[in-house]
């Protein structure tokens, strides 16, 4: 078995505004099983942290436990990284990025990580609109356990080895926009052209941006009788439409059809580019996102793409009025403003 | 584009680089791993039976596999292809017991071969086994053609040309040594079954400037020089040298004379150094014994005082390209250079000639005067003739010479069984799975990141106080075995079935060098814009599958992949496997022979 991947790499892969390939925004070779979803998407992180150019230490990857949470080890080498306990990942999450706003943070976690041991702290990081992005690697089962359905399997699912299940599936995009989510999107791991510009635009949303990846577990819920295998979400994903995102710095040079298109400009000037927009759905309007999903559900298909987007997000240190600075950026002057201003302080309180 | 027709042997041979670009198409990964293997005999066996020399060859191949060699396209050289196959041929055992048998009973056929350069040579390998009698003839006193007379001995010790001479010699071949062949007619009068012309391409050219006569013998036509060196009837020259050539005579000429007293020797080509024919490590070698080279100086005149050559004079030139990138020296306007010279050397190039074919014998000759030879069967107008070797169409090497061998032994054997020389016998090949287990494979698919390794020299001193002092030392066992790592395996080819592929993108995840793309089909031209990474080597084909479940199309690049396996350990499906592809190329008889080859 090959414990690294070959030092070499294409001699003419694209170099980005750093001068980085895409090689220097890998990891580790990955130990997951041979087609496991989540890496692809994490061939996907890979991509849009290069075309945004993001320079490798100023983004975190956090994650709690499962094959999901081992995945960022396999991306993203030269980023901070911080893994958690089971389901433990958006309260470090929240504390980092209270103390250091300056850092994009990208919180990895699973169905099981998030849907089922995480649950309580996954509505409370999307109730508060933390300013991260949340990948759900979502496969339907506890793949690092062997395979147990998690809350997220549909009814009537069964795994490799399992029996069908009798219990309902939590939707998390739905739940999220239940909590208030200010971003809200949903693709698959097979389809790295929609996914790519999905992460870009969440890691350009201010805000919580949740993305809830349909990923195969190859070895225990890749079975006929699953509906999180490839073949079964191949056949019954629906876009929402077609997403393109379009770096603040870059040209837009894609012509778009009339009709069906929607154009935002995120806070730092970026351009996401919506089109081939379902009639049906306004991804600017909560409700008529819940009523798609519901529709969706209902028949029985799985709808990806944008489903919802607050494009007046306030973040929570909008909200809370933070510091403008991280907090390792304080010296003892900003800490300890002295004897003067306490007494100022404690004269207020007499 | 068309799905991809991987049943054609053609493809994966191309796939394979080195083995693609080696003329006699030698399985060049295949000895590499008997090398890292340290089954060095084997290695010798791998490359005996495909290029005759490797002895020779490992020291002074032209090497056309590693300009080609994948290595090259992802860092910055090439696998030292050449050298290593010195190591295997330095490190064998005994092959007397491996080499072919001739039977005892003849079938009756007499061949005659003349000149006994490496294509005569390969010509009697191939045919002695399947016993022809055979008859060379060569105007020298040894074989081995101008192995043995252009070659410096400083490059090809005499005793490892004679060993693999001999291999051939001594299937029992009978020589007609120190011969000259002054008619062909009195050849084909012998009732021979078929003739092969193997005499090289032996006159050098000279330049008529003014003052050539009255320098008289202090003027040398290179290749003849060299001969004479060679065969010891020249053993000096004088201090000041001057070497008129860019070529890889003009080398071997300059670097004899500073062996044999010259110590102001310069090399003096009309053209730019980059444009110099030699190849770029002749230049080295020449540049790393102290020798000068002087572009851009076209040679005017010798300057001759009561009768002793003094000097030449030459003009300063530059190179021009026009649009169609042709190129013309311009004078520079420059006064002309004199150098001072005792011997001038002319090393400006060789031609055929065959004044000893008389013109009446069915063999015809082109406006250039050169024999008109098929290029596939080496047969002439003649059909009793074939021709190989510099004497086909030119001059051009020794492994060349060689691959000529095989194929007029080919045409030669068909001849004599009455057969037509026109159905050539396909290659025999090999497709073989290298699975061990489920991310295991019977072949070492790490891939190190080793620079080339560089081959030890003689001490310079040591080498140029005599001739026959071998300059480069080879690499030793260890820096082979190294060396011999950098190897990508290319000829262990990524299989893909569709049938199996569920994509789901791990290949396309894992590849380290992004040659995977799943996408829409299109023209070959639109689809390589389409793939994941620049494809823009369109001497490198795409490997484009059948339609998949999703409408789209699984589409390899060829260009970079490492060979690594990676793609196949992380297939769940093993839609992707590493299977060992060789590719032998069919040599005369074999055809005839029953069975396959083994991998
Ligand atoms: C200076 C020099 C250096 C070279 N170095 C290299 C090198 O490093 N690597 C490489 O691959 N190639 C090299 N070559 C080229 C290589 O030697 C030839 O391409 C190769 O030997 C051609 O083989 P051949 O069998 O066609 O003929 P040759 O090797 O030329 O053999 C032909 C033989 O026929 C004999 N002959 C010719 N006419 C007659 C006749 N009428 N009667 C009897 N005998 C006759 C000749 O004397 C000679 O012995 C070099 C050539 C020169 C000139
Ligand atoms: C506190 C705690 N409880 C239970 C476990 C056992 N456990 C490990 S991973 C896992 C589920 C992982 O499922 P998911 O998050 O969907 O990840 P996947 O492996 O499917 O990607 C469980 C229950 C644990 N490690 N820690
Ligand atoms: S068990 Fe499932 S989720 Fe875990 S690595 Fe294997 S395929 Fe991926
Ligand atoms: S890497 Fe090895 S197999 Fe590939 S072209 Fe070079 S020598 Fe040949
Ligand atoms: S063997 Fe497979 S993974 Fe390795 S470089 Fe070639 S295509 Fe890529
Ligand atoms: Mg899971």
């Amino acid at each position: 078995m090959s414990y690294q991947v070959p030092k070499f790499r294409h001699p003419e892969l694209p170099v980005n505004e750093l001068g980085y390939t895409r090689a220097d925004y890998e990891g580790a070779i990955s130990t997951l099983c041979a087609g496991c979803g989540h890496d692809s998407i994490s061939g996907s992180i890979v991509r849009a942290c290069h075309e945004l150019s993001i320079e490798p230490h100023k983004i975190a990857k956090l994650s709690g436990i499962g094959c999901s949470s081992k995945a960022p080890t396999y991306f993203l080498g030269k980023s901070h990284g911080f893994n958690s306990v089971h389901g433990r990942m958006p309260s470090v999450a929240t504390g980092a990025a209270m103390a250091n706003r300056d850092l994009l943070y990208l919180g990895v976690s699973g169905d099981g990580d998030t849907a089922s041991i995480g649950m309580g702290q996954f509505t409370h990081a999307i109730r508060r609109n933390l300013n991260m992005v949340y990948i759900v690697m979502n496969n339907g089962c506890y793949g690092l356990t062997k395979g147990q359905d998690s809350a997220t399997a549909d009814e009537g699912s069964a795994s490799k080895k399992g029996d069908p299940n009798p219990f309902g599936a939590i939707d998390l995009p739905g739940l999220a926009l239940q909590l208030g989510a200010t971003f809200v999107a949903r693709s698959f791991s097979g389809d790295k052209g929609q996914l790519v510009p999905l992460i870009k635009a969440g890691m350009t949303h201010r805000g919580f941006a949740l993305i809830d990846v349909v990923s195969p577990c190859v070895t225990f819920n890749n079975n006929d009788a699953s509906t999180k295998s490839y073949e079964f979400v191949r056949e019954h994903a629906e876009a929402t439409g077609t997403v393109d995102f379009v770096p603040m710095r870059e040209e837009i040079t894609t012509s778009y059809e009339p009709g069906h298109s929607q154009e935002v400009t995120m806070h730092d000037g970026s351009v996401l580019h919506l089109h081939k927009l379902a009639e049906d759905l306004d991804p600017f309007d909560r409700a008529s996102a819940m009523l798609a999903l519901e529709r969706h559900r209902a028949a029985g298909s799985i709808l990806t793409g944008l489903i919802y987007m607050d494009k007046d997000s306030r973040d929570l240190h909008e909200v809370l009025d933070t510091s403008r600075r991280p907090l390792n950026g304080l010296g003892e002057e900003d800490l300890c403003p002295g004897n003067k201003v306490l007494q100022n302080i404690n004269h207020s309180l007499r | 584009m068309e799905p991809t027709d991987v049943t054609n042997p053609e493809y994966f041979h191309k796939v394979v680089d080195c083995q693609f670009a080696c003329p006699a198409h030698t399985p060049v990964p295949e000895y590499i791993r008997l090398i890292a293997a340290q089954r060095y005999t084997d290695a010798y066996m791998v490359n005996w039976e495909s290029n005759v020399f490797p002895g020779v060859l490992g020291r002074t191949c032209d090497r056309p596999c590693e300009p080609a060699c994948r290595r090259g396209r992802v860092e910055e050289e090439p696998v030292a292809i050449c050298r290593l196959k010195r190591v295997a041929a330095d490190n064998k055992g005994s092959i007397a017991d491996r080499l072919p048998q001739v039977p005892a009973e003849k079938n009756g056929k007499r061949i005659a071969c003349i000149g006994a350069g490496p294509a005569s040579l390969t010509v009697a390998r191939d045919l002695m086994p399947l016993g022809y009698d055979i008859d060379i003839y060569d105007n020298q006193v040894a074989g081995g053609g101008m192995m043995r007379s252009q070659i410096p001995s400083f490059r090809l010790p005499i005793e490892v040309l004679d060993e693999e001479v001999n291999y051939i010699l001594d299937m029992g071949v009978t020589t007609f040594f120190d011969l000259e062949v002054t008619s062909l007619r009195d050849i084909l009068d012998k009732q021979y079954d078929a003739v092969f012309v193997g005499t090289g391409a032996p006159r050098g050219k000279c330049l008529n400037l003014p003052g050539l006569e009255e320098a008289g013998d202090a003027v040398h036509i290179g290749i003849d020089w060299l001969a004479n060196v060679a065969f010891d009837h020249v053993d000096s020259v004088g201090r000041k040298v001057l070497v008129l050539g860019g070529g890889n005579t003009a080398m071997d000429c300059c670097r004899t004379s500073k062996r044999l007293g010259g110590d102001d020797v310069r090399v003096v080509v009309r053209s730019p150094f980059a444009d110099m024919k030699a190849s770029p490590w002749e230049k080295e070698d020449a540049m790393h014994e102290g020798i000068p080279i002087y572009d851009n100086h076209t040679p005017k005149e010798f300057v001759v005082e009561d009768g002793v050559l003094k000097g030449m004079y030459f003009e300063k030139v530059e190179a021009r390209y026009d649009e169609n990138g042709k190129r013309s020296l311009v004078p520079t306007g420059e006064d002309w250079v004199f150098m001072e010279a005792d011997d001038v050397l002319m090393a400006i190039g060789q031609e055929n000639a065959f004044p000893w074919i008389e013109r009446d014998l069915g063999i015809e000759f082109d406006k250039w005067d050169m024999p008109v030879v098929d290029t596939t069967t080496f047969q002439s107008s003649n059909d009793k003739v074939f021709f190989g070797g510099d004497a086909a169409f030119g001059p051009e090497n020794v492994i060349t010479a060689v691959a000529h061998g095989h194929q007029a032994a080919i045409s030669i054997d068909l001849f004599c069984r009455g057969e037509s020389v026109a159905d050539r016998p396909p290659p025999r090949t090999n497709l073989l799975s290298q699975k061990m287990g489920i991310h295991e494979w019977s072949y070492d698919n790490a891939v190190e990141a080793d620079q080339r390794y560089i081959v030890p020299l003689a001490p310079l001193d040591k080498a140029l106080g005599d001739r026959r002092v071998e300059v480069e030392l080879g690499f030793d066992q260890d820096t082979g075995f190294k060396e011999a790592e950098r190897c990508l395996n290319c000829d262990v080819q990524t299989v893909f079935e569709e049938s199996r592929c569920i994509e789901c993108d791990a290949c396309v995840d894992i590849c380290p060098t992004d040659c995977i793309s799943f996408v829409d089909n299109a023209e070959e031209s639109e689809l390589r814009a389409r793939l994941s990474a620049p494809a823009g080597n369109l001497a490198q084909d795409l490997y484009v599958s059948e339609v998949l479940p999703t409408t789209r199309v699984m589409v390899k690049d060829e260009n970079v992949c490492l060979h690594c396996g990676l793609c196949a350990e992380r297939c769940p499906t093993t839609a992707w496997d590493m299977q060992k592809f060789l590719y032998n190329v069919t040599k005369a008889g074999q055809a005839q022979q029953a069975g396959g080859v083994s991998a």
